[in-house]
This record gives C-alpha cells, structure tokens and sequence, in this order.
C-alpha cells in the first residue's frame, strides 16, 4: 500500500449523483477505516490538534480506529466534538486539522475528516444513545436558534444538569444544518438523529416561536429562565443592489435553499412549495453557500454556471465541494462582476451584465484585490440567477432588545466570556463571528455553556 | 394549541377561523400577520391576523380558497389543529395621534387586513369611513360587523347586485370629488385596485397606506422572497411592512413577482383536487 495516499473513499458517480440528491461520499467500510487510521504517525506534539477550533483528540481517537475500538473512539472525540457526524463532513479540514498533519508535508493528510464521520456514523447505526441524567440543578437556560452553536450549548448545560429549552423561529430545528446545506452533503438524517438525543437529554424544543416577536426578554424573565443565549445565526441575505435585482427568476441562496431543504420543493408536487428553474442557471458567489446552490440547480436538471469575482483558487468555498460542482459539469466563470440583470417585458430575468476583473498585486497581507477593467462589459444570459454573496445577522433580536451592544456590521459584542453588555445574557455563532463555520459556532456553545454555569454559580455565591 | 376553535363561512369559498393560540394572541397588533401549515408536506402561507381575542387566547383569520393550501384548511373543522402557527409578524400599524378622520378601502379579501385596525381606531373615536367592494352581491361579507364601527360604509359590486356598480375607486373618487377630505387613507386588496386607490389619492395629496401581499416563504427576514421596491430602496414586506406608504410602492413589480408560480401552484391544486373528486 502506498503510504503516502490515502485510502480511496467511495463516492456516487458524478452522473449518477446529478440525478438524486442522495449523499455524495459513501463513506469507509470498517476495515478501510482502520486502514486509512495506520497511516496515522501518531505525532507527540500533534500538530493536528492545533489545527481544529475544539481541539479534538486526533491521534488518540485514530489509534482506537486502528484498534477497531469504534465506540470508544467516539466517545474520544465527543470529549470535545459534540456533532462528530456533522463535523466530519462540513469542516473546511484542508484549511484546519488536516492542513496541520505531518503526512500532508509529503503525501496526503490523514483523512482525518472522513474518519471522524466513520466513527459517528458507526455509532449511530450500532450503538444505542445512552444517557444518564445528572442530578438536576433547578437552574433554567433559554436558547434562542437552534443551529450548530444553541444544539452544543444545550447539550453542555444538559450534561450539567440544566433545564434546557431552545427556542426555534421555524417548524423544524437545526438552522443551516437543517434549511442550508442539503442533504446531499449532510443527510437530515443525521441532524435529526443529534436532536433527538437532545431531546433524550431533557432539552426541550419549542418550534414556532420567534424570539422579538412571539416572545421577549420579559417573557422568558417571567418564566424563570436564570440566562439566556443567543444564537440565531446570520440569517439576512446580502443582495448586490444594482438594477433589475427585483425581476422574477432571482432568488437569494437563502430562498432557494430553504424551499429545497427544508420545504422540499425539489419533491413537488408531492410536497406543496414549488421552485422553478430554467435551463441555464447563474450563480453568484464562490463560498460554500454558492456551491450548495450551484449543485441543488445541477441536481434539479439546470446547466449552471458560478460567477465569480476572482479566480478558483480564492475561493472561500471548501476545496472537496468545488471538486465535487466541477465533477458534476458546473462550469466555473472567474473574474467576473455583475453589473445590473436584464428583464424582458413580463418582469423575468434573462440576463446579467458582467465586468470583467483583473487581480491586482498582492498587498501588504499577500491577498490581491481585483478591479475592474474597463469597457471589457458583456451580457451572460440565463433563466435564473441565484444570489449567495454572504449573509449579515438578522436584525430581529436587536429590535426586540434595543439596549443590546453591536459590532459596526451589526453583529452582537460579547466578552471573553461570550457575555453581552446586558448581564445574564449571552451569544455565539454566527451571530457575534458573521457567518463562520459550523465547527466554530459548535465551539462557542460549548464554551457560553461553561461561561453561564460560572456565572451563575458566581451569582448564587454573592447572593449567599 | 393551534386548535381551531369556530369555523364560519362568510361567502363562497370565504371563511371565518377562529385559532387557539394563546402566545399569538397575546402579542398581536393590528396589522400583522401569521404564517400556518397545514400537512408535514404543505407549503407555508401567509394570513392576517383579522382579529385576536387576548384573554380566550384566540386568533381570527379569513381567508379565501384560492389554491392547495387554503383549501386543505378550508376542509378542518373545530377540533382539528393546523400542524404550525406563528406569530404575530410584520410591524403593527402605526398611526397619528392627531389624525382624526380615515377612509378604509378593502377589496376583495382585504377586510380581514382592515378590521382589527378600525376596532382598535374605534374605540379611540375617530371617524371612521369604509369602502368595501366585491364581485358580486355574493362576495360581500362582514357588512354589519363593519357598520358597528364606522360613520359611513359604502359598497360597490362589479355587475351591480349590491350597493353600487362598479369598483371601489368610483366610490372614492366621487366622495373626494364631492369635497370630502381624510386625514389618512388605508387600502387592501388586490395590487391593482391599491394602485388604483393611490392613483386617485395622489391627487388629492392624501397620505394614504396599503398592506402587501408579496409571495412569502419564512416571514422573519431571511430568504429576500418578499421584496419589493419601495421608493428607491428594496425592504422585506415580512419585516419591514407589510404597510407601506402608497404613493411610494411599486405596484406592477409586485403584480409580476406575485404572478411567479401561479403555473405551478395551478399543478398542486389540481392534482389536489382529482385527489379528493373535485377534478375536473
Ligand atoms: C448553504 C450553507 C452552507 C454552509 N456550508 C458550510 C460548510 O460546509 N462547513 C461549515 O463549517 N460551515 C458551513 N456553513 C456555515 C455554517 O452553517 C454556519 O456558520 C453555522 O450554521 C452557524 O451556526 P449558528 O448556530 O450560529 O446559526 P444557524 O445555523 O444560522 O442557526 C440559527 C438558528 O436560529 C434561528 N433564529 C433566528 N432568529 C431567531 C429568532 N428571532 N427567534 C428564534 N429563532 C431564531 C434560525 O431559524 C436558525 O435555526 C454553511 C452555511 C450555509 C448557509
Ligand atoms: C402578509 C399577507 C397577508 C395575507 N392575508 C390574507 C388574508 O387575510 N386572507 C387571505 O385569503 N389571503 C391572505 N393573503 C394571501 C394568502 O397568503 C394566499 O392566498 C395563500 O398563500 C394562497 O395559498 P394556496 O396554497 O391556497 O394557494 P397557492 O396555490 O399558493 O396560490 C394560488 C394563487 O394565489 C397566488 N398567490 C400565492 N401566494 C400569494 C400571495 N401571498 N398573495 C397573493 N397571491 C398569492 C398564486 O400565484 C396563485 O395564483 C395574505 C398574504 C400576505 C403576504
Ligand atoms: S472537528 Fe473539524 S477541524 Fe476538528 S478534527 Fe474534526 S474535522 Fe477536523
Ligand atoms: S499530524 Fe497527522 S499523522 Fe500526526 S497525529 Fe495528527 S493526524 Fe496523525
Ligand atoms: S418572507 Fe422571507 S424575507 Fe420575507
């Protein structure tokens, strides 16, 4: 075996995938697991483990694979990752743990990703969750917004014996691991099964409830809540503000992912929301977002096309994602600016019109901007545009507490201790970072979760 | 929860819900809306509040049968739950201290966006004049809930069964021809016939409000379905509205990007329709 090349992953054939919306990568068999873990150098001063936010116990929980101890190595990374399955394959690894591995300096990086989706994929399907309540500290903690950072935060204060209630603006919880990214990259599955243990954990979910306007601070005080985290993600969609921005045919990628994933429009008529595209889709953007809805348009049967500032290789999106458009026949069109979109009479868009850009020297911190050239204008046309240029946090909560401190860019201040200027009351997430990565939303939980249970002992301790 | 408490049908294919919803109503404004589902696989849909009772915990809703979904609730009945209900959304309506006379327009089904607003002004003793307008004699409804809180309400119907013939515009145009001024005119129905209303008020240079009804998918500001240009800038009418000022909304952008899945909703009810033997 080559030691320097990871073990082969199966994944479903570009043109077979394109017609589903089944998961791409199929995963490691047990045995190709361990293989792939005896790569594994075993490194003392694990490099590795400085690479990923939560620090998760590489070497350690690889070693248990090669030893074919899957239950225990599952137990190892959720000494410090609570969402291991979602984790393994939504980490941009290139640019975290596995950039870090030694084996990377020659060969390719241990899978480190991939065998973390293993072990938890393993669990799920052979193990049972068991979960032994701890002695209940009669102590309350409402969560606002169920996504990656209010389901750890939840899951930390369960484990200390918190009353946990999360509140959820929509019918069904997860945030973007639910209405963002699809399921062809994360089956819902998969998050529906971490809710679930949750909810075996005591934590208790209220759907429907949308803080700012079903309740408030009032209410959650009168109901005894002793604190309170914010985590309601960065939900507003940028638009690019330039003309016809209005016309049918433009969806923001919010819109268009939400009725696919979470209304399951690309089922219709069997589910009742409809989407519509056309034969030619332009995307714009090039992060992860933008994938995603560049491969939902190829898997709803579209030609798609990323539009796309600079070049590929500045991307913000994972490398394995833009891999996986292009082997899907997603054409990549770099350097490219809009400038306004083109409508025929009956309001439709048929057109954008791009600028071409150039990239300019690199500045002092080594990233090179991009400007435009002059006169280069010229019309792409297509049926649909969809719009995934970034999303600032949602202004609902600030309207319902006027009193609460924000960043320039709208975004909550907290402390080192995730504490808001309003005592008892703490954030996380993409709402205090703008929009980030599940694993660092994931982090902030965990870590908001230990910030309110030392203060609220501090609070009992003054008030003795 | 979420239990429908009086069902009553108001004309053909209108009816009348009422829904337990004690946290909705407790928080409920004139002027705002909530969003429902009916199935594991429906579509969520917009309605407004028409009016809430604080102390039952009651929300009422009038809605039309128009496609899939109304008519999925149309067939519940007291007993039966919608699967979700939230709310109240949008802002609630604001209005002057000073301001004392008002004219509401409703077309269509847009009494149910009026009625909550004209209570609560009521009650405050404003003059209140109403406008509503209709098809049909048939299409009339909630004339005498109406009379108990206004001066002055005027009908029209389109073939002249009722009231008087025409639309809801003729009506106006001549109580403003004839001299009689507002302070503030409210409008809700169709987009055209609140173009039209804005039209006609313009001229007069009365402020006048509408209430929109942008295709909507969440309703709290995340997807950007729902814009609509107002004056030279985008809002979200699930946020940012859904009442705006008329004379800066941009009507026909709004008719086109509503008039988007009208094929395709076309599909799901009719499908839905031969599913319970009503197909064609
Ligand atoms: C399409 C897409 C693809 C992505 N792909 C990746 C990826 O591959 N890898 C990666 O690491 N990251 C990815 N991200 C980013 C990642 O998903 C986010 O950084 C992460 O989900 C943030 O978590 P959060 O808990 O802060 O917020 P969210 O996941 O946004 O959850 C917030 C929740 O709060 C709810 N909420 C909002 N307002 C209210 C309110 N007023 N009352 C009650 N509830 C409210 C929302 O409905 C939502 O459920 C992606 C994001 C998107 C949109
Ligand atoms: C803020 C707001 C408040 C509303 N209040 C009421 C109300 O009090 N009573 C009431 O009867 N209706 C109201 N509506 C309209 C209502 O939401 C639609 O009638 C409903 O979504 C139709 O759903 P459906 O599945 O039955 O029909 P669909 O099959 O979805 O649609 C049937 C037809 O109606 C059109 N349509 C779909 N959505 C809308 C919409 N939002 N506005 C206008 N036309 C639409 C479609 O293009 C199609 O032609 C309101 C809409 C908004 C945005
Ligand atoms: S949590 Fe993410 S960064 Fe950390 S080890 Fe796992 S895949 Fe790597
Ligand atoms: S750096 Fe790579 S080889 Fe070394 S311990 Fe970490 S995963 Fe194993
Ligand atoms: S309905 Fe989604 S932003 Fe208004």
């Amino acid at each position: 075996m080559d030691e320097l090349k990871r073990v082969p992953i199966k994944e479903q054939e570009p043109v077979e995938r394109i017609h589903n919306f089944d998961e791409v990568c199929l995963g490691y068999t047990p045995d190709e697991a361990a293989k792939e873990a005896q790569r594994c150098l075993q490194c003392k001063n694990a490099p590795c483990v400085k690479g990923c936010p939560v620090e998760v116990k590489i070497p350690e929980f690889i070693q248990l694979i090669k030893e074919y101890k899957f239950k225990e190595s599952y137990f190892k990374i959720l000494e410090t990752n609570l969402l291991p399955a979602i984790c393994g394959r939504v980490c941009p690894q290139e640019t975290q743990c596995e950039q870090n591995c030694v084996r990377g300096i020659k060969g390719e990086p241990i899978a480190i990703g991939k065998l973390e989706r293993f072990v938890a994929d393993w669990f799920r399907q052979n193990c049972k969750f068991e979960f032994s309540k701890p002695q209940p500290n009669g102590r309350k903690v409402a969560i606002i917004g169920s996504g990656p950072a209010g389901l750890s935060c939840a899951s930390s204060l369960a484990k200390m014996g918190y009353e946990v209630t999360i509140f959820e603006a929509f019918h069904k919880p997860g945030g973007v691991l639910y209405y963002g990214i699809p399921e062809f990259r994360l089956p819902k599955e998969v998050v529906e099964w971490e809710i679930e243990n949750l909810k075996k954990m005591g934590v208790e979910f209220r759907t429907n409830m949308i803080f700012g306007k079903t309740f408030d601070l009032e209410d959650l005080k009168q109901e005894g809540f002793d604190a309170v985290f914010i985590s309601s993600g960065a939900g507003l969609p940028n638009f690019l503000n330039i003309e016809g921005e209005l016309l049918n045919g433009i969806y923001s990628a919010n819109e268009f992912l939400t009725r696919i994933n979470l209304m399951k429009a690309y089922k219709f008529p069997e589910y009742d929301t409809p989407i519509k595209l056309g034969k030619k889709v332009g995307v714009i953007g090039g992060g992860n977002v933008a994938m995603d809805a560049a491969r939902v348009a190829r898997r709803l049967g579209s030609e798609v096309y990323i539009l796309y500032r600079r070049t590929e290789a500045e991307m913000p999106a994972r490398k394995e994602e833009i891999a996986h458009a292009k082997e899907e026949g997603i054409k990549i069109v770099e350097l490219v600016s809009p400038v306004r979109f083109i409508g025929d009479e009956s309001g439709h868009v048929r057109a954008l019109e791009l600028v071409k850009m150039k990239l300019s020297d690199p500045d002092n911190s080594g990233r090179r901007g991009v400007k435009p050239v002059d006169g280069s204008n010229f019309v792409f046309e297509a049926d649909n545009f969809i719009v995934a240029i970034g999303q600032s946090p949602n202004p609902l909560v600030k309207k319902a507490i006027p009193e609460l401190e924000l960043n320039s860019n709208g975004s909550i201040k907290v402390d080192e201790n995730l504490m808001t200027n309003i005592e008892g009351i703490f954030a996380g997430g993409d709402i205090v970072t703008g929009a980030a990565t599940v694993i660092l939303a994931m982090g902030m939980g965990k870590r908001a979760a230990q910030s309110i249970d030392r203060y609220l002992n501090l609070k009992k301790h003054k008030n003795l | 929860m979420n239990e429908i408490f009086i069902k009553q049908n108001l004309a053909p294919n209108v009816w009348l819900m009422g829904i337990y919803s004690p946290l909705v109503a407790k928080k409920a404004k004139p002027g705002q809306f909530v969003i429902l589902r009916v199935t594991q696989n429906g579509e969520r849909i917009p309605l407004t509040i028409a009016d809430f009772d604080n102390e039952k915990g009651i929300v009422y809703i009038i809605f039309q049968v128009v496609g899939k979904t109304t008519s999925l609730l149309s067939q519940l009945n007291p007993g039966d739950r919608v699967i979700d209900f939230v709310g109240p959304l949008g802002m609630p309506y604001e209005h002057s201290p000073e301001d004392k006379d008002y004219l509401f327009i409703a077309g269509g089904l847009g009494i149910p966006a009026i009625f909550s607003k004209i209570k609560m002004l009521h009650s405050q003793g404003k003059n209140i004049d109403i406008i509503i307008g209709g098809r049909s004699k048939e299409n009339i409804f909630f004339e005498n809930e109406l009379k108990k809180y206004c001066n002055n309400l005027y009908i029209s119907t389109n073939d002249g069964s009722y009231g008087k013939k025409g639309f809801v515009t003729d009506i106006l145009n001549e109580l403003l021809e004839s001299g009689k001024r507002y302070d503030e005119i409210f409008a809700v129905g169709p987009v055209p016939m609140m173009k039209a209303v804005v039209d006609i008020t313009k001229r007069f240079s009365i402020k006048t409000l509408v209430s929109l009804n942008p295709i909507m998918v969440d309703g709290t500001g995340m997807c950007g379905g729902c814009r609509v240009k107002i004056g030279n800038e985008v809002k979200f009418a699930c946020v940012d509205g859904p009442i705006f000022n008329g004379f800066e909304v941009d009507f026909d952008g709004l008719l086109k990007r509503n008039s988007y899945y009208q094929d395709l909703e076309n599909i799901s009810y009719k499908e839905h329709k031969c599913k319970i033997g009503l197909g064609e």
